[in-house]
């Protein structure tokens, strides 16, 4: 199989990398960066266990190659958290309204609300919108509502949210 | 490269081609990834249409403005298509070509009137997108050839266009959609008409002939009882969830609503203007 080389940034750290070209994004961070947190879920971009930013925007990283992020900034579930390892925002309001269980939706949900509030600019969302933006992701546990509640307490909250997201 | 390589495949967007690779459902010995070229981006306005490449984002024309007044049809079918998470990655291009039998994108083109530009190297042509078609999810293109750009006439400003789906839940791949575009004038006299359902067959359908039956009539609700008996003798066929009578009883009652809603438009646009 043929070999590529990629250079990107994932998580604000450059990596210079020689992949096969039939290597998805979501296995390179996993296997060949050892960034476990983005899962792997039906492989076929229904579930968005693998949602991940690719520069800013979320995708599928089952349904991207890894050569196709050459020259991408990648953010992954990793990159989230505070630099002092406490949560950030995001994760302390899904902790807050009971927005996960089994933790497997968890990662690519983060980075869907991280979207989310960008795109929104400050801009209140109903909460269909965030519905909509949030069915993207499948979750077995819950039924949904604690994730909605944190995202619209996120955004519309009134909260300071630039910096910690 | 498209022409000189074995086996080999285009990659536009990848939210259709990568599944299908990845489920083993075909591969390939040579992917092309058509990301990086930048003719094949952009959206331009030129003289009674928009010329969209083919590589542009589904998200991109979810969120460029211009289509909501100009292009109707296919500012609501957008947001019908995928996930936000997919269409941030997905190409109108790459889905027009792709032609999932349930897809909303080859819907809008068919009943809008799109025509796509492909390109060789052995040169440039035109395609009406209703020629596009040659059999479940095949086109006519040429293993050398590529989409470039399609081209996407204008809607009249009185065109009333009406996108409905129906799919178990939001998002989901759609058991049956239907698009439709009514022009009347105060009296109800039908101007323009088309009506394209998805999800039949292996294609989307015109209703041509009703189409041009009914122009230039007074509106009257027979029509409606035409239209549906006219679908119920389309051919169609079904799958394990849905069965071919089932798909056709969703396109009666989606086209019936969409033409209600669409002539609804019109006498409200109609109210509003007397008002005025």
């Amino acid at each position: 199989m043929a070999k590529h080389k990629i250079d990107l940034m994932v998580n604000n750290q450059p990596y210079s990398k020689t992949v096969d070209s039939a290597l998805n994004l979501v296995d390179f961070l996993r296997n060949e960066l050892g960034l476990k947190g983005s899962h792997i879920g039906c492989e076929h971009g229904v579930c968005g266990a693998c949602t991940v930013l690719v520069d800013q925007k979320t995708v599928r990283g089952c349904l991207m190659l890894a050569v196709q992020a050459n020259g991408s900034k990648v953010q992954t579930i990793e990159s989230v958290a505070n630099q002092d390892g406490t949560l950030s925002l995001i994760q302390l309001k899904l902790k807050e309204h009971h927005g996960l269980q089994c933790g497997f939706c968890t990662p690519g949900v983060v980075m869907t609300i991280k979207e989310l509030i960008a795109e929104s600019q400050g801009r209140h969302l109903s909460e269909e919108e965030v519905r909509t933006a949030l069915s993207g992701n499948l979750c077995r546990c819950t039924g949904y509502q604690g994730m909605v509640d944190a995202a619209m307490d996120l955004i519309n909250g009134g909260l300071e949210v630039s910096g910690t997201v | 490269m498209v022409a000189s390589l074995e086996n080999s495949r285009v990659l536009a967007g990848g939210q259709s081609l990568m599944p299908m690779l990845n489920l083993r459902l075909g591969s390939f010995d040579h992917l092309i990834d058509l990301g990086h070229v930048p003719e094949l981006s952009g959206i331009e306005r030129v003289s009674g249409a928009y010329k969209i490449g083919a590589m542009v984002r589904q998200r991109q024309i979810e969120q460029f403005e211009g289509f909501k007044k100009d292009i109707p049809l296919l500012y609501q079918a957008i947001r019908y298509v995928g996930h936000q998470q997919t269409r941030n990655r997905g190409t109108l291009g790459g889905s027009i070509c792709h032609l999932d039998p349930s897809a909303e994108l080859p819907l809008v083109a068919l009943t809008m009137d799109a025509s796509l530009e492909v390109a060789s190297v052995r040169g440039k042509r035109q395609i009406e997108f209703k020629n596009f078609f040659s059999s479940l999810l095949s086109s006519v293109l040429q293993p050398d050839e590529i989409l470039t750009r399609i081209h996407m006439p204008l809607s009249h400003e009185r065109d009333r266009c009406v996108f409905l789906e129906f799919s178990r839940r939001p998002a989901d791949f759609s058991i049956c959609a239907v698009a439709v575009v009514l022009r009347a004038d105060a009296q109800q006299k039908i101007e323009n008409l088309k009506i394209g359902i998805g999800g039949l067959g292996p294609s989307a359908v015109r209703l041509y002939e009703l189409e041009q039956k009914i122009i230039g009539c007074p509106w009257s609700s027979d029509f409606i009882e035409d239209i549906q008996s006219h679908i119920k003798t389309l051919p169609g066929e079904g799958d394990l969830d849905n069965t071919a009578a089932y798909r056709n009883e969703l396109a009666q009652v989606l086209v019936k609503r969409a033409l209600m809603q669409a002539l609804q438009m019109n006498k409200e646009s109609k109210d509003g203007q007397a008002q005025n």
